[in-house]
């Protein structure tokens, strides 16, 4: 799934890498499997897959990283060690949306796009999580929260950060 | 003797705390010596209520919402495990209330109620028996009971779905698919997530007819991957059709094979255009494509492809269910059958509205949604997401149908209702409207492309104050270049919005100075 806790991100290899590929290569339409089990995988789609990508796909590195690049979905940059979702849309707009995007900007001293110094979060603006009747929503990792304000999100990242790295 | 406790396991009530709420409930239970078995049913989509918690009692259930996980001690003292209904939150049989009981609910008439999971439960109601018909069925008669039911596409454009499906039946092809658009993007919206997480079943089910109909074996669900928990409810919901044989090669021993998989979108607002999705799906950026040829005659891989919304897809089994005609006999004029309409934004009772065509807004907002959240007066609403225009109080009292909405350029489109009150700056919602179309534009045409870029800095400059009357006149050429020039709705209809508050909100597209504060 999107950002189940990728394991260990940022750390790949170039046989892993081609491991994920061979597995999706064969599905027919198979550039989004493939590129969503990477991010899955690795927390990002590594500079070193996409060759990989390209030579298994049949696509040129450049039509590679033009579909990347299309997609608000895929990085190519490796996440904090969680992603944090701010719902932008016009339904989480009218219950204070506004309020709450400034606020996590400013609590987390990052911009959109963003990961904080410590590599905790990463900020992402999202166009609606489907909770649109009980916003402003986030997502965290693969959870939605509603009804979130200032002191929701303060609340929310101290609880995050205070979780210690689960050792599998 | 067990109790059976409903907590709702769809991505609202969880994220109002529904999983703390369960699991409170079954660490009292344990210290009370209570046996209790606890499912996890769909959410009935009074949201305003959820987490909802219901009890399985002699006298049918019985609820108590919004439950906060903080509740759950106080509720379990007053008596819920018995299903007494002193505490405060005690709402009694929440099919009697009346948001639920003034519904018409014959698409979402089993969420809520099942595990969604289930395929005991989803047949036990009426589940697959539209299936079991259609098998029966020559797959010309499957295409004329759709057409009898009227329906309409369900995703924006309103396009009849029979006529679609006859063209894809009449198409000869070795291979043919039904495609689902699950991207659901519109802000407001979420039926398509409700039937997903809440009744896969019924898409599985209703993308399988489709199957039967046209010829098509195989069929793919493109969902938005803003939408994790739908995604793994549907793939398990696949799993256990198949292990059960509602889908695969031999489909109920009838000789006839229907696949299905989920592809998962990438966070482009794009790729519910039904061309751009089958880019996607293709493995492409998702780059519209000019029609002709249609996605019908020629769609994913160049072959006979239904592009269907999931709502237009799980109208499918009560229509061969029931058949066409009971489905038709529901809506007015050219509007057949039922709409999902979405309460969203700043509202007090927000949810799922399932009623024929025919309602007004301001019976939808006053009467089921109870009015602003905020309790202060409602200033606009916008219908059919962020390319419908913001409606003004003197638009409300026109029923809800497709033409009667086209007529003063509304839109009703996936049935999205964002309500607003009075203290938001239109201002912002239409800089917004030409802010969403930049970041989502595929690019392919310059008025969407470039068009929406200089949209921005135009409002801008006149909530700045720079030659405001000019750069009106600016923006409003630059609107009608948009719609004129643009391949697809999305740079054709981003204007919308923003005409419609440089016609009914004047007064927030002036100078922000000179507004003082509000
Ligand atoms: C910019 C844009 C976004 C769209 N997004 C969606 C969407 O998220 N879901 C959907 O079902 N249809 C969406 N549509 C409409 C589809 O192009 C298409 O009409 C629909 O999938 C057809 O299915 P239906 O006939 O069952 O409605 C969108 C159209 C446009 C122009
Ligand atoms: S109108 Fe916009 S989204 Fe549509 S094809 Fe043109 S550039 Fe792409
Ligand atoms: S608009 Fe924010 S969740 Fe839908």
């Amino acid at each position: 799934m999107s950002h189940a806790s990728p394991q260990a991100a940022d750390t790949w290899t170039s046989a892993q890498i081609q491991a994920v590929v061979d597995e999706h290569r064969s599905l027919p339409g198979a550039m989004l499997p493939t590129l969503h089990a990477l991010q899955d995988r690795f927390g990002h789609i590594p500079e070193a897959a996409i060759p990989i990508i390209a030579e298994a796909l049949r696509h040129t590195r450049a039509e590679v990283h033009g579909i990347i690049s299309f997609y608000h979905h895929f990085r190519t940059q490796p996440p904090g060690r969680h992603v944090i979702q701010v719902c932008r849309a016009e339904a989480c707009q009218a219950v204070g949306a506004r309020a709450l995007e400034a606020h996590a900007k400013s609590a987390l001293r990052v911009d959109y796009h963003q990961t904080t110094a410590d590599r905790e979060f990463t900020l992402e603006p999202v166009y609606c999580l489907g909770n649109c009747a009980c916003g402003p929503s986030l997502r965290v990792d693969d959870e939605v929260h509603g009804r979130m304000d200032a002191a929701g999100f303060d609340r929310l990242t101290a609880q995050l950060s205070a979780t210690v790295v689960e050792v599998k | 003797m067990t109790t059976t406790i409903y907590v709702p396991c769809d991505t609202t009530a969880r994220s109002l705390g529904a999983d703390a709420v369960a699991a409170r409930l079954t660490r009292a239970a344990e210290r009370l010596g209570v046996a209790i078995q606890l499912k996890r049913n769909g959410s009935r989509g009074l949201f305003w209520l959820e987490p909802l918690v219901e009890v399985e009692t002699a006298a049918g259930r019985v609820a108590y919402g919004p439950v906060a996980p903080t509740d759950v001690d106080a509720l379990v003292e007053a008596g819920l495990f018995e299903g007494r209904q002193e505490h405060a939150l005690a709402l009694g049989d929440i099919e009697a209330h009346p948001y639920l009981a003034r519904q018409q609910r014959l698409t979402f008439s089993r969420i809520g109620i099942t595990d969604p999971l289930s395929l005991e439960d989803y047949t036990a109601r009426q589940g697959f028996a539209g299936l079991q018909h259609a098998l029966a069925l020559a797959p010309q008669d499957i295409v004329e009971e759709v057409k009898t039911s009227g329906l309409r596409g369900r995703g924006g454009a309103a396009f009849p779905t029979g006529i679609k499906w006859q063209t894809v039946h009449d198409t000869p092809a070795a291979q043919k698919y039904i495609v689902c658009n699950a991207d659901e993007g519109d802000s407001g919206t979420f039926a398509d997530r409700l039937v997903m997480e809440c009744d896969p079943f019924m898409l599985i089910e209703g993308m399988t007819i489709a199957g039967l109909a046209v010829g098509a074996t195989q069929g793919y669900i493109y969902l938005r991957s803003e939408y994790p928990l739908a995604h793994a409810m549907l793939d398990e919901a696949i799993a256990r059709a198949e292990a059960a044989g509602y889908l695969g090669e031999n489909i109920l021993d009838s000789g006839q094979a229907f696949h299905l998989e989920v592809r998962l979108g990438a966070g482009a607002y794009i790729c519910g255009e039904e061309t751009s999705l089958l880019e996607s799906l293709e493995g492409k950026r998702g780059l519209v494509r000019a029609k002709p040829p249609l996605p019908a005659i020629e769609g994913l891989f160049g072959q006979p492809t239904v592009v269907n919304n999931v709502l237009s897809l799980a109208a499918v089994p009560f229509i061969l269910d029931q058949g066409g005609q009971a489905y038709a006999d529901y809506g007015m004029g050219r509007s057949r059958g039922t709409l999902a309409l979405q309460l969203a934004g700043n509202v007090e009772r927000g949810g799922l509205v399932e009623l024929a065509f025919g309602t007004t807004l301001r019976e939808l907002m006053e009467s089921f949604g109870g009015g602003t959240r905020s309790g202060r007066p409602l200033k606009a609403v916008q219908v059919g997401g962020p390319l419908g225009a913001y409606l003004p109080q003197s638009q409300w009292d026109s029923p809800i149908d497709y033409e009667g909405f086209a007529a003063f350029g509304g839109v009703v489109g996936h049935g999205g209702v964002v309500m607003f009150d009075d203290s938001v700056d239109m201002g912002d919602q239409a800089r917004f409207a030409m802010e969403f179309c930049s970041v989502e534009s595929c690019g392919k045409c310059t008025p969407c492309r470039i068009g929406a870029v200089r949209g921005v800095e135009v409002i801008d400059r006149i909530r700045a104050g720079e030659r405001a009357e000019e750069n009106l006149a600016l923006l409003s050429d630059l609107c009608d270049t948009m719609v004129d020039g643009s391949l697809c709705a999305m740079g054709g209809m981003t204007p919308f919005p923003v005409q419609s508050v440089m016609k009914h909100f004047p007064d927030d597209l002036t100078p922000r100075q000179a507004e003082g504060g509000r």
